[in-house]
Formats: structure tokens, C-alpha cells, sequence
């Protein structure tokens, strides 16, 4: 009895060690008066709020939000097809595949954001072919722009959405499949009909694991984007950083929190609703 | 003129094993088939061949003679349910059924009018609203044949759907089975491992092994006259006695000549046959015995099955399974040592 307790205890402890423990202390942060010297200093005031009703660092946040939502449905889009077709392949073309996708994990922000860049220039990589392939009149630099950062945050998730799907696909039983064919359904009807309803909810946990992924990210807007592109993680950023008010930071963060909470919300009702 | 479904040459090998080896068989339209085997005899594979799920490395498929071997799956119109049912676990019965009705677009009220037949068919008009997870085992397979029959097939594909019902349910499933055959008339393939199963609902059984027909007829033929020791051994009980071939009708066997049913094909006298006997033909003290077909043994085992006696019944150094009446069973007196009387006529002698 007293093992089980302790068992269960270690759990909430660390629970609270690390997800409580810094929320509170975040809260407590934002609530208190910046100090351009150091971090903040004692009292309590809602200046840092305040200012969390301004336009544009409203728009910073919908703007976020909206890549986010749009990196994770574009890997969504090409990351279902593509793990299908890896759990169709014979087991030891999966385990090639997957130990591909792990290795890509091993790669820093910094590097992919620099690799893509080195790829997006004029001199070298996409233009060049582009232009080659007649999809544009003439070698030109195809970064800073909202085209590279987007797909260089995809670049960025779509191993996690590729994993978070790989259980549920590769569990999918075929019988489900051939029964849909019997019954008349071209391959292109079963995928809509039945492997997308059979895996909805890996589906809706891969796409809020990606958009969370895609809110977080703080390189690549850097790197490839133009200020008018920065994501709320570099807003962030620079309001701790560049202009040392660590208060409006901690509420800027808890307010990411707020929607990003929005967005799992949204996603977990989306997973309730069936195919008819 | 009716055709029905037939099947040339088919042929199906994985990496170079061959799994179905040189099918030919023909289905009369409206008739019902069963598949025999055990398992790795091929009877799966030679059903996924005709549904379309697999492809055949030679051979064709016929249906009244138009050649289906290269039709996709989705295109044969052909209806199958499957071992583990298949059944979509995201939709409702309803939807469910209504399903292959939805893909050939008919209207709502057409849908749910045919829903509410096919519902009323298998026997369970209120369940339409119900989730998958909310059905007992019966009901399931009642829907997966709903859901099969929705689109009025020309076919209809059964693998093995009642081997996860416990003995009684599964009884019931084959006659409710047979009474929706005989009713809507439909051409029925089913593969079983289960000869009580296949004898009890099959026009004709096509026994399998490794790949290849072993006999094709009707279940009293299977059963009464198995083509080989194969069919013999896996079709219900038998007797299986090494003997010398005599004449067509003749063998002998523990130094007794037996009358057998005549066999067709000629053989060699004095060549090693085997006299195939059913338990059943296998009497125990016979009161009208004149001496024919008479061997003499001892009982080894008894085993009461309730509606049968069962004896083992050692002749000469050869067991002789016998199934009796428990009336019967009750009028022999001793019980140890005994005549043993084959029924003349009813052995069927096979070529070694």
C-alpha cells in the first residue's frame, strides 16, 4: 500500500517540479515591476498586461497562431500519405525510414535555418532549379520571406508528425481496408473513408504536436524572415533580451500558453467529430 | 443461360512457393460452395483470388463468362465478410450497412429504406443507431452480412465467419446463413476448416491440401466416398485398412475378404489398397450376420458421447473404430470379445 502510494507520488511531485513550479513562477514575473538593471524587482503591477492589449502585438500573436496552424496541416498533408506509404513498405525499408526521420531529430534549429537559407539563395540550390524547370523568369534569392519560414518550420516538424502517426497507421488493420474495396470503394475512397477516420485521433494529436512545435520555433523566423514575419517566440525574445523586461516577457509567454491550450482545445473537439 | 463463376488454371505463388496450384472449378449461379482445408491448404488464398484481393500468377476468373481476372476488387461487385468481420468501428450500424449504397450515390431515402430491409432481414430492426462496440458477437456477424448483402451482389464471399462464436452461436449463425441463401438465392463461396460446418451448409465442398482440389462433390460424396487417404482422413471418422486388392467390389484385409463398393478405376489384383470404412458402418455382434465382411476383435475403449457409443475394438492387430446407438450399445451382451461385421458394400477401397 505504502509502496503503490509512493509509486504514484513521484509523478505528481515531478508534475509539479516542472510544469507548476515555473508557471507560478512565470505568473509571478509577469506581475511584477521591470528593472531595465536586472530582472524585475519586488511589488506587483499589471503594466505588463497592459501592454498585451496593444494592436500589433495582437496581430504578432494571431499571425503566429496562423503559421502554426498552417505548418501543421501542411505537414499534416504531406506526412500522412508519406508514413502510409513507409507502413506499407516492407520491415526492414520501415526501419531504414524511421532511423532516417530520427537522424533528421539530431539536427540543430540553427543548422536546418542556415542549411535552408544556404538553399533559398540566389547563387545556389531551389532558384537555380526553378528557373531551369521554367517556374521562374531568373535566378533570384528566394529568402527572407514568410515562403521560406514556413517551409523551413515544416522541414522542422514533419519527424514528429511522421513519428506521432507511425503507431497508429502501421496498427491500422488491412481487413478494414479490403472490406471498404469489397464493398466498392476505389483506393482513393477508402483513404478518405475509412484510414482517415481509423486514424483521426493520431491525425489530431500529430497536427496540435506539430502546431506546438510551430509556435515554439525561434530560429528559422530569424533567419529566414523578415521582421514583419517574426513569430511570437522572437517577440518574445527580444522584449527579455534587446529590451530587458523580463515582466512583459513572462506575460507575453503565459498568453502563448493561453493559446496554445486554445489550439489543443480545438484540436481534441475536432478528434470528436465522426465521418458521415 | 446461367454460367456461373469459373475458375482456370488459377494459380497463386508467393516467392516461388506455390500456394494455389492449377484450379478449375465451375459454381452454378445460386448455388452455395464450400472451401475445405486445413490451414496453409490454399482455401484462403483461392478466395482472395476470386474477390480480387490478390492477384493470380496464372489462370482466369470467369463470371457467365466474362473474364474478371484483371477487374479491380472494387469493380467485381462481389460481397465479402471476413474473418475478424472488418466492420468500420467510426461509423454506426446504420452507416455501417448503408455504406457501399452511399459510395454508388443512391439517395437518402433509398439508403435508409434498403438499411431498414437488410435490418429486419438479419433479424435485429432496432440496432440501426447503435456503435459497433455496443453489439454482442452475434449481432456483429449478423451486420457484417447486412453490410454484405447491401449492394445485391452477384457474389457472396464468407472466410471463415463463425470461428471466434462459442459452439451454440455459431450453430445458429450457419442455419440463419443457409435460411438467407436459400432465400435471396445468391451464388455463396465460404471457406471453413470445419467439415461439420461445410457438410451441414454446402451444395457441393471442394476439398483442399497443399494448394491443390483433392475432391470436389457433394457433401454425402465427400463423406461417403472420399476420392483419397487425404479426403478420407480429414473428412469425419474413418477407418483406414491396409489390404490386397481382389476385384472392383473385393479386397481382403486381415485375411477376410470384404465387400466394398465397387471401385471404377481398374487396379491390379494382389496390389496394397486401403478399404476406407466409416465408424457407422462398423457393426458390433450383427444379428443377420452370414459371415460376410466378419472379423473377430476384442474392445479396447469405450467412450459414451451421449448420442453415440463410440468403441475402439482391436481386430487382429488392427483398431477398428465403430459408432454405435446407445440401443444398440445395450443389446450386446459381453462386450469383450465380439463379431465384427463391416457393412458389405459400404467400405470404399482406395489406391494406395
Amino acid at each position: 500500500m505504502l509502496r503503490s502510494a509512493a509509486l504514484l507520488t513521484w509523478p505528481a511531485l515531478a508534475l509539479l517540479a516542472l510544469v507548476v513550479l515555473p508557471l507560478l513562477l512565470l505568473i509571478r514575473i509577469s506581475l511584477a515591476p521591470p528593472d531595465p538593471d536586472g530582472l524585475w524587482t519586488s511589488g506587483v503591477v499589471f503594466d505588463a498586461y497592459r501592454n498585451l492589449a496593444e494592436p500589433a502585438w495582437f496581430a504578432t500573436l494571431v499571425y503566429s497562431l496562423c503559421i502554426a496552424v498552417l505548418v501543421a496541416a501542411i505537414g499534416l498533408v504531406l506526412g500522412f500519405p508519406l508514413t502510409l506509404l513507409i507502413t506499407r513498405m516492407r520491415r526492414p525499408h520501415q526501419v531504414t525510414w524511421l532511423v532516417l526521420l530520427l537522424a533528421t531529430l539530431t539536427l540543430s534549429d540553427v543548422l536546418i535555418a542556415f542549411s535552408w537559407q544556404v538553399m533559398l539563395s540566389k547563387r545556389i540550390g531551389l532558384s537555380q532549379m526553378l528557373v531551369w524547370l521554367r517556374l521562374m523568369p531568373q535566378v533570384d534569392s528566394l529568402t527572407p520571406s514568410v515562403g521560406a519560414v514556413i517551409a523551413s518550420i515544416v522541414y522542422l516538424v514533419m519527424p514528429f508528425t511522421m513519428l506521432t502517426l507511425y503507431p497508429s497507421l502501421s496498427a491500422m488493420p488491412t481487413e478494414q481496408l479490403e472490406a471498404a474495396r469489397m464493398l466498392g470503394a476505389s483506393p482513393r475512397v477508402v483513404f478518405q473513408t475509412v484510414v482517415i477516420p481509423l486514424n483521426r485521433a493520431a491525425a489530431l494529436t500529430a497536427f496540435a504536436v506539430s502546431a506546438l512545435l510551430a509556435l515554439g520555433t525561434y530560429v528559422c523566423p530569424i533567419v529566414l524572415g523578415r521582421p514583419q514575419n517574426w513569430t511570437m517566440a522572437v517577440i518574445i525574445s527580444n522584449a527579455a533580451l534587446a529590451g530587458h523586461n523580463v515582466p512583459l516577457a513572462a506575460a507575453m509567454s503565459l498568453a502563448l500558453v493561453a493559446a496554445a491550450l486554445v489550439l489543443i482545445a480545438a484540436a481534441f473537439f475536432g478528434a470528436r467529430h465522426r465521418w458521415r | 443461360m446461367n454460367f456461373g463463376l469459373q475458375l482456370q488454371g488459377l494459380r497463386k505463388s508467393y516467392g516461388g512457393q506455390l500456394v494455389v496450384d492449377d484450379t478449375t472449378l465451375t459454381v452454378p449461379p445460386g448455388k452455395f460452395l464450400c472451401f475445405l482445408g486445413p490451414s496453409g491448404s490454399g482455401k484462403t488464398t483461392l478466395l482472395r483470388l476470386i474477390a480480387g484481393l490478390e492477384a493470380p500468377t496464372g489462370g482466369r476468373i470467369f463470371l457467365n463468362e466474362r473474364d474478371l481476372t484483371d477487374t479491380p476488387a472494387h469493380e467485381r461487385n462481389f460481397a465479402m465478410v471476413f474473418q475478424a468481420l472488418a466492420l468500420f468501428p467510426f461509423l454506426t450500424v446504420a452507416d455501417n450497412i448503408g455504406y457501399a449504397l452511399r459510395l454508388r450515390r443512391a439517395t437518402r431515402g433509398d439508403r435508409l429504406a434498403r438499411v431498414r430491409e437488410l435490418l429486419a432481414l438479419i433479424q435485429l430492426p432496432e440496432i440501426g443507431t447503435r456503435r459497433i462496440d455496443q453489439l454482442s458477437g452475434g449481432q456483429r456477424q449478423r451486420v457484417a452480412i447486412a453490410r454484405a448483402l447491401a449492394q445485391e451482389p452477384v457474389l457472396f464471399l464468407l472466410d471463415e465467419p463463425f470461428s471466434a462464436l462459442d459452439a451454440r452461436l455459431r450453430d445458429q449463425m450457419q442455419s440463419e446463413l443457409l435460411m438467407l441463401q436459400r432465400k435471396l438465392k445468391i451464388t455463396t463461396i465460404l471457406v471453413t476448416h470445419d467439415q461439420r460446418e461445410a457438410m451441414g451448409l454446402a451444395d457441393s465442398i471442394v476439398v483442399l491440401a497443399n494448394g491443390r482440389v483433392q475432391q470436389i462433390g457433394a457433401p454425402s460424396d465427400i463423406y461417403r466416398r472420399p476420392a483419397n487417404r487425404f479426403v478420407a482422413g480429414f473428412v469425419g471418422q474413418n477407418n483406414l485398412l491396409e489390404g490386397r486388392f481382389i476385384d472392383s467390389q473385393h479386397v481382403e484385409v486381415c485375411g477376410t475378404v470384404i465387400r466394398a463398393a465397387a471401385k471404377a478405376e481398374p487396379c491390379t489384383p494382389r496390389s496394397p489398397v486401403t478399404l476406407c470404412v466409416r465408424p457407422e458402418d462398423v457393426r458390433v455382434n450383427p444379428d443377420d450376420a452370414r459371415n460376410a465382411n466378419l472379423l473377430h476383435g476384442r474392445i479396447r475403449l469405450v467412450r459414451d458421447l451421449g448420442d453415440r457409443i463410440e468403441l475402439k475394438i482391436d481386430c487382429g492387430g488392427r483398431e477398428l473404430l465403430s459408432s454405435l446407438s446407445p440401443a444398440d450399445w445395450a443389446l450386446i451382451p459381453g462386450r469383450e470379445s465380439v463379431r465384427v461385421q463391416i457393412a458389405p458394400g459400404a467400405g470404399t477401397i482406395l489406391t494406395c
